[in-house]
């Protein structure tokens, strides 16, 4: 019981780890892209679309990838180079996304859908108890953690993790040193698109194999609560995803069992009230949101001339 | 070649007026090529899509009818956004709203006389300004961020409509169908002009008017704007940005809860699980669209209430997905988005090789 009850909470947190995990690399450059959600949704249907069209689903997986980073490119060509606000473009990007996820995911409601393969780690996936939970995993899984581990050690201990965090710092010295604040913003809205896309194809080969319309269900938006959750440290990210996966497993099993009679709508909105629960203990803590949030984040940048 | 803006002396007031347009005629542009790319006569889609829509008197009624929710939550929408506040959850505050004006028609059906009707108004817009003051308190109290703890609460709404429509709101004649009962003469909206519209239509004209004036020519429109583009400066000038932010969201709130109750009684005439085919979000566009002015978003509102209708008539005439709809709205956001950088740049195309001292910067 246990043990399934963790699995359960490892593919509710994997989608918004690793969209969270992309979005803190954007908001440390300096950019606030609330379309998580959106190119979220698009990777879902376009890695489901593609899985079912050539029964691969790993090429499932890369379409969603480069789905979720067309849609970044786009916003990323509004925010850097037509210096349109932040907040407006990155909802329209969500707004964008649920309208042509829609159109595209038609064909394939009601369609089975393709299960991304589980990957037993030799030796490992042996270990009694952890094996089974830890090791005997999906591609995806894995990557996602070690994505995180990618951006923390790049974030802190490399000199292009430097040059990022400068940019989304204080651009204008970024700038007059030398370093090309709109290509490394792109390079970083790029990577978010990336990983939302990833979380997308997640969601429709892994998590709930088929498509449903809407089927991230504000998971992209939860990304983005997480992300402040972090206080924009990588490592706090994995925490507050698999805080966020106990709950809403919480909710699956208590839908289930049909504990004390509670009404299924107040279990399911428990993730959205516990999440701005946590928003509001993290954010009424001044010292640490100041101390790590990108002192240019949501700022537009025109280079003078 | 590359892109480069140069930035204006002062706001192009032709392309503030023109922006909306060229944004307008990309996003019919873009759905053009959609058409001819899924098979179809782009021509006749859009004609089916934005004009015959306004041509036989139904669709008419029926563009009226879907403008009205549109424009008043826009109007909202625009306050909060002209002083800085991101209020995106407008959907849930129209379902609140619309709960709370629902009450006493489902409630205390017996309750007929004059008053239900103007009750049920009032109680619409405080249910809205209630929910919208959580993530307005949330912010001016703990430096909470209201972008998101506004959309979390959509979902929260949208739960506590469904649980009350399956379970204590429920129509006891209703053979367990998950809707409340049907509405009383009193408590329904009446139809006015010979039926062309509801009653809701003018008082959202009206709404719109006042708060145009209340913007361009009054103290408070001028705190508005101040606060939104220098709070620094306005709070010089004695404005606060934490009362301002309470009276943006109460506002936007009240607006579309009343906007809210004007539907389940105008429209519906019940409540149901689903009682809002996302009016919150597109009024997000609409505000932009109508670039945040109440005049302009009447204007706006009509437009993008022809998107709904005209995706129903898409889908009806050639069997294209109505879901195109939404990616048009989608579309027009970001069109009208990129247009407005028009009105603070001029955009030049500079060529890679020209000899500029600093231009190997970017």
């Amino acid at each position: 019981m246990f043990e399934a009850v963790l699995l359960t909470v490892i593919t509710a947190a994997t989608p918004i780890m690793i969209a969270a995990i992309g979005e803190l690399v954007v908001e440390r450059s300096g950019v606030l892209n609330l379309g998580v959600e959106g190119m979220m949704i698009m990777g879902a249907v376009i890695g489901f679309a593609v899985a079912n069209q050539t029964g691969s689903g790993s090429l499932g997986v890369v379409a969603a990838i480069l789905a979720g980073m067309g849609m970044s490119a786009l916003f990323g060509f509004l925010v850097l180079i037509l210096v349109t606000n932040q907040v407006a473009t990155g909802l329209a990007l969500t707004i964008l996304g649920i309208g042509f996820s829609g159109l595209i995911g038609e064909a394939f409601i009601g369609v089975p859908g393709l299960k991304l393969p589980e990957l037993f780690i030799p030796g490992l996936s042996e270990i009694p108890f952890i094996g089974p939970v830890f090791f005997q995993q999906d591609a995806i899984v894995y990557l996602g953690f070690a994505l995180v581990a990618a951006v923390a050690y790049v974030l802190f201990r490399t000199r292009l993790g430097l040059v990022l965090r400068a940019v989304g710092d204080n651009h204008g010295s970024a700038h007059a040193l030398g370093y090309s604040v709109i290509r490394v913003r792109f390079a970083a809205i790029l990577f978010g698109g990336a990983c939302a896309g990833l979380a997308g194809a997640y969601m429709s080969l892994a998590y709930t194999p088929q498509w449903v319309e809407n089927m991230t269900a504000g998971r992209g938006w939860i990304a983005l609560a997480l992300v402040v959750f972090s206080s924009w440290l990588p490592l706090r990210v994995v925490v507050g995803a698999y805080l966020f996966g106990a709950v809403s497993v919480l909710n699956l099993h208590a839908q289930a069992v049909e504990i004390l009679d509670i009404p299924s709508q107040f279990l399911s909105s428990l993730p959205y009230l516990a999440t701005i629960v946590v928003l509001v203990l993290i954010s009424a803590n001044r010292r640490l949101t100041l101390v790590n949030t990108p002192a240019c984040l949501g700022k537009p940048f025109v280079p003078d001339r | 070649m590359r892109i480069e803006l140069v930035k204006r002396k002062e706001h192009s007031q032709l392309m503030a007026l023109l922006s909306p347009l060229i944004a307008v005629g990309l996003t019919a542009l873009a759905a053009g090529i959609i058409f001819a790319v899924t098979g179809h006569n782009p021509f006749v889609g859009l004609y089916k899509f934005f004009i015959e829509p306004l041509t036989q008197q139904w669709s008419l009624e029926a563009t009226i009818e879907k403008a009205t929710p549109l424009i008043l939550i826009g109007c909202g929408l625009a306050v909060c956004y002209l002083s800085n506040n991101w209020n995106i959850g407008a959907e849930g505050q129209f379902v609140v709203g619309a709960l709370f004006g629902s009450f006493l028609p489902v409630l205390f059906p017996s309750f007929e006389n004059a008053a239900t009707l103007p009750l049920m108004l009032i109680f619409g817009a405080i249910g809205g300004a209630l929910w919208a003051l959580i993530p307005a308190i949330l912010k001016t109290r703990f430096n909470t961020n209201e972008i998101l703890t506004s959309l979390m609460l959509v979902y929260v709404a949208s739960l506590i409509l469904d649980y009350l429509v399956r379970g204590p709101w429920r129509d006891p004649d209703g053979y367990n169908f998950p809707e409340s009962r049907i509405f009383s003469d009193a408590a329904t909206l009446p139809d006015v002009f010979g039926g062309l519209m509801s009653l809701a239509t003018p008082i959202t004209l009206i709404v719109a008017v006042v708060l145009a004036i209340v913007l361009a020519k009054t103290l408070k429109g001028f705190e508005i704007r101040v606060m939104g583009e220098s709070p620094r400066a306005g709070g010089f000038a004695g404005f606060s940005s934490k009362r301002l932010t309470i009276f943006a969201f109460a506002l936007a709130g009240a607006l579309a809860g009343l906007a809210g109750t004007m539907e389940v009684s105008g429209g519906l005439n019940q409540l149901l699980p689903v009682i809002s085919p996302g009016y919150g979000f597109t009024a997000i566009i609409v505000a932009f669209l109508g670039r945040l002015n109440p005049i302009g978003i009447i204007v706006a509102g009509f437009v993008l209430a022809l998107s709904y209708i005209g995706g129903e008539g898409v889908q009806s005439a050639m069997g294209v997905s109505n879901k195109i709809a939404s990616v048009i709205q989608g579309l027009l956001l970001f069109f009208v988005l990129a247009c407005d950088t028009l009105i603070l740049y001029r955009i030049r195309m500079v060529s890679r090789r020209a000899p500029s001292g600093e231009a190997s910067h970017v």
